[in-house]
């Protein structure tokens, strides 16, 4: 007999294991079934920084949240429905995240009394009745494994190691989802190891088998496709869109990419990434630090390169040097920090906004660029194509603050045509622009005062550029007063002025009437469309604005936020938004932080929020 | 390499016409101009102290560049900060006045980004060695295709006079007014330390040297690392006057020529020690024919190490001239390398194709 389908309309599943149980990949892959089955979804993976902390302790526990649904959705979710947990220390760690009422899935056969010691579990927590109000399914996933294996010839450890794909195999049968993909996947990862991709296609087609035999599961559920807008879609992650995004803006401003960077978490996919893309002609440089990183960049974008360098928060205070020698010498450059905990080595793996002020104001002098955040992991592309656009049009270096959570979190992209997008052509200064045929490196553009960029091998514009303070005009080292004064206002100026060439903030406030306005930057953006989504279920008024530009800001900032009676600016740091609104704008906004490592929850904010409208009405 | 006349092509074009002789420049286009010393000269006002080395360097470049026979747009000098580093100010060519120690670093993308240009570094002790030493020895081991000349006054002029890494331990300066307690590296040593595939050692005031070690390095596909000693007047006078002064120099310089034995002055010579070590003895107590022949081109960097520990204090004997040159491939080459042969195998990337890749859905 057939078992009973239950429709649902979302669902929230965290896989937690060791960090060697290889529950990054399941998560990955139940995401990319779910992802051609056409659910809208999005993750939120959570790791250690630790390669393999000690096995079984709470420090080496990784997890992976994918949130599901037949329709649009905006965040990894607050709570799982479903907890997978592989071992004592997984349950351990995450059953609180976990709501009664939920299903919890347990590898029983990790439930040892020394695995329960290790954590601190003085009694079984299978046994005692602490579990009690969750629905718990006790299943011995690594010895149903092992038993499915024998006849691979496999040592025990190996046929153990696919007890992640039984569970895989297990949750895909639950959730109705298809396996093609999965089983693909195996083939080609394991395709120089015959028998190693034999016994994971079989230990995933036991787990499966297991949830359609067994009397334990009694429903499996269906999710069905979201109705997105129409297209071709593909999952991504921030760090995959934002590397396609720096493809695409040397594509379109017809320009060779250069990568300077040094490896740090959570940047370094976007170099592996690219150093993948030769055929771009992507060039890839593996610094001896940070500094090398950009200066490298810098040095290929004097010579006609788009200049990349990206890194997170540590390396950006190493940076920072250079940078400024970007500013001075007013030359594209383009520096990704995704942010991190923070300040020193602070959490590696975890995600902060705290570099906002750091990216505005951490150089010596008065030193402007141009700053932006993607909202979303998709958003990365865009991102990295508007920086590509301002840094090129403007010849400045643009950082763009990306965070751990958009870097390795997906969602659904709907993969755009590459004919719509914008022509980003760079024209490089080809003969002299001054009288007598001289060549003035530093006479500006008069609408976007930006200056020639004249690339070495151009016969006739030979010209000397540096730290030094330059001189209107000849660009020669000058140190007159009424100079400075005059440069320091004009790069001032330039990046300013960019404010008329971004697009104006987006309001949206659906009934028209709000009294309170929440006002987000960056990665947040997900929590905060989330959690307005619920006040306004429950007929909360509120309207949501969210920058992607930070410096300079969109030119109607200060109508919207004059257009409410209180501004409300959640954020991952200690206010540093708040800050730069109240000291630009004299607008008293609310500032609603918290900074542990991890997104707002949408339940919490949507509680700050109809808090902040009660009080004002 | 072209010889210091050139056989009737004064730009050092190869014979063939077919590029620049100099096997450092295949990738860079030849030049119909035919320069000469005053199309090097920019019109900023030189701005170091009378009686500065750099004077005699800066002509000594400008008077060698003609000779490499590339367009005068196609050279690019990075420096970084110092006296040194005010270099590019004074030439016509392009030109980044960088940040403190890291032109290397800024050199190295553009030379592997454009193999086109001929790229100089000028940086000093204290911003090659000091600030900025990590870049140099990444750039020397990476073999990145740069010429750099690292000035060494063995003080720190631009700050006013403190200590630098190659000052001698105990001096005497405003930031160690009881004498330094740092042990000087010697930037030769170091350099073949990280395998560095071109080192030489020149002096400010020979101009003939100078020149024939510039023409060395510009020959050289590949990193150059030249260190030139460099007088500071104001800091630093007479720093290396026993080198210079034409009464004692000979008796004291060990100019290393290819293939000629290695002699100090007509009495002593370069003889293998007891351990391996190489050591300076008088030539009729040693026998001649214990007297080495320089072999520049050694692949193992010992030997070339082993000369550069000959240096001594007080300058009882220092090499100058090529410690090494060797070839091996360069990072420029070797990245351009690869992206050419992923366009030709796999085909010039195609972005929409890209951005589609992986597993896909189409809603309607």
């Amino acid at each position: 007999m057939p078992k009973e389908v239950q429709r649902l309309d979302r669902v929230i599943i965290r896989f937690a294991g060791d960090s060697g149980d290889g529950m990054q990949l399941t998560g990955d892959r139940f995401t990319q079934e779910t992802a051609s089955f056409g659910n809208d979804l999005s993750t939120l993976p959570n790791f250690p920084a630790e390669i393999r902390a000690p096995a079984g302790t709470l420090p080496g526990v990784s997890s992976f949240q994918l949130h599901f649904a037949d329709h649009d959705i905006m965040t990894p979710g607050d709570a799982p429905n479903v907890l997978v947990a592989m071992n004592p220390a997984a349950l351990r760690a995450n059953i609180d995240d976990v709501p009664k009422g939920a299903m919890v899935i347990v590898n029983t056969d990790e439930f040892t009394k020394r695995a329960l010691a290790k954590v601190g579990y003085t009694a079984n927590p299978l046994e005692d009745g602490s579990l009690a109000g969750y629905k718990v399914s006790a299943v011995p996933l690594t010895s149903m494994t092992v038993r499915a294996l024998e006849d691979f010839g496999l040592s025990k450890k190996d046929s153990e190691r696919a007890k992640n794909m039984f569970a895989l195999g297990l949750l895909s049968w639950m959730y109705n989802r298809p396996t093609e993909g999965t089983l693909d996947f195996l083939r080609a990862k394991f395709a120089k190891k015959p028998d190693i991709m034999s016994a994971n296609i079989a230990a995933f087609k036991a787990g499966w088998n297991f949830g359609e035999t067994t009397e334990d599961f009694a429903v499996s559920y269906e999710v069905r496709p979201a109705a997105l807008p129409s297209g071709t879609y593909r999952n991504i992650t921030g760090n995959t869109a934002l590397s396609y995004g720096l493809v695409a803006g040397a594509e379109l401003t017809g320009l060779p990419l250069f990568l300077g960077s040094y490896p740090i978490t959570p940047a370094s996919d976007i170099l592996h990434e690219l150093s993948r893309h030769k055929r771009f002609g992507v060039r890839t440089f593996q610094a001896e630090d940070e500094i090398a990183g950009v200066g490298a960049a810098l040095g290929a974008s004097f010579g006609g390169a788009l200049g990349v360098t990206t890194t997170s928060g540590p390396g950006m205070v190493l940076k920072a040097e250079t940078v400024g020698l970007a500013v001075m010498t007013e030359l594209p450059l383009i520096v990704v920090d995704v942010q991190r905990g923070g300040p020193s080595t602070g959490l590696p793996t975890k995600t902060e906004q705290a570099d906002l002020l750091m990216a505005l104001f951490g150089r010596n002098g008065e030193s402007p660029v141009p700053v932006l955040a993607p909202r979303s992991p998709a958003d990365c592309f865009d991102i990295a194509v508007e920086a590509a656009r301002i840094a090129t049009k403007y010849r400045t270096p643009v950082i763009v603050l990306s965070d751990g959570y958009l870097a390795n979190g997906s969602e659904p992209w709907r993969i755009p045509d590459v004919s719509a997008l914008p022509d980003l052509s760079v024209e490089f200064a080809a003969g002299p622009n001054g009288e007598d045929g001289a060549f003035l490196p530093y006479l500006r553009d008069p609408e976007t005062l930006a200056r020639p960029w004249a690339v070495p091998g151009t016969a006739g514009l030979e010209h000397r550029i540096g730290g030094i303070e330059k001189s209107d005009r000849t660009g020669d080292i000058s140190y007159s007063p009424a100079n400075h004064d005059l440069m320091v206002r004009t790069r001032q100026a330039k990046v300013d002025g960019i404010s008329r060439d971004i697009d104006p903030l987006e309001v949206d406030d659906p009934t028209g009437d709000a009294d309170v306005l929440v006002l987000g930057w960056g990665g947040t953006y997900g929590s905060i469309g989330a959690a307005v989504r619920r006040v306004r279920r429950v007929g909360g008024r509120v309207a949501h604005a969210h920058l992607r530009h930070l410096n300079p800001f969109p030119g109607n900032l200060e109508e919207v936020l004059r257009r409410y009676d209180r501004v409300l600016v959640p954020e991952i740091n200690l206010g540093q938004l708040a800050l730069l609104l109240r000291g630009r704008f004299l607008v008293d906004v609310i500032s609603y932080t918290k900074v542990r490592g991890l997104p707002f929850k949408a339940e919490e904010l949507a509680g700050v929020l109809q808090e902040v409208i009660d009080r004002a009405e | 390499m072209p010889s210091e006349n050139t056989d009737g092509h004064p730009n050092g074009v190869a014979a063939d016409g077919s590029g620049p002789a100099f096997k450092g420049l295949t990738l860079v286009p030849v030049s119909d101009v035919r320069y000469r010393m005053k199309d090097f000269k920019s019109d900023q006002e030189v701005r170091w102290c009378p009686g500065c080395g750099d004077y005699a360097i800066l002509a000594a470049f400008q008077g060698f560049l003609p000779e490499l026979g590339v367009p005068r747009e196609n050279i690019v000098i990075v420096s970084g900060i110092g006296c040194s580093s005010r270099f590019p100010y004074y030439l016509s060519t392009y030109g980044m006045h960088s940040i403190h120690g890291r032109a290397p670093a800024i050199a190295t993308g553009l030379a592997a980004s454009r193999p086109d240009l001929s790229v100089w570094v000028v940086t000093g002790d204290g911003d090659g060695l000091s600030i900025g030493g990590n870049h140099l020895i990444h750039a020397l081991r990476r073999n990145v295709n740069i010429n750099v000349l690292m000035f060494n006054n063995r003080i720190y002029g631009l700050t006013k006079g403190q200590y630098s890494p190659t000052s001698e331990r105990g001096k005497v300066t405003k930031s160690s007014p009881v004498g330094s307690l740092d042990t000087p590296f010697n930037p030769v040593s170091l350099a073949l330390g990280a395998e560095a595939s071109f080192v030489a050692r020149t002096v400010d005031s020979d101009r003939r040297h100078l020149t024939s070690v510039l023409r060395a390095a510009a020959d050289h596909p590949g990193a150059s690392f030249v260190e030139i000693y460099q007088n500071c007047p104001i800091f630093n006078d007479d720093a290396f006057e026993p080198l210079k002064d034409p009464g004692q120099r000979d008796a004291r310089l060990l100019r290393m020529e290819h293939g000629e034995p290695l002699m100090v002055g007509a009495d002593r010579g370069v003889v293998l020690g007891e351990y391996g070590e190489l050591v300076v003895a008088d030539v009729a107590e040693a026998g001649e024919d214990r007297v080495l022949r320089h072999d520049a081109h050694r692949t193992d960097p010992g030997y070339a190490f082993a000369l550069s520990r000959l240096d001594r204090p007080a300058f009882e004997h220092v090499p100058v001239g090529l410690f090494r040159s060797v070839r091996r491939p360069s990072y420029d080459e070797m990245l351009n390398g690869q992206i050419a042969e992923a366009e030709t195998t796999q085909g010039r990337g195609d972005l929409a194709a890209l951005l589609a890749s992986g597993d896909t859905w189409t809603v309607e």
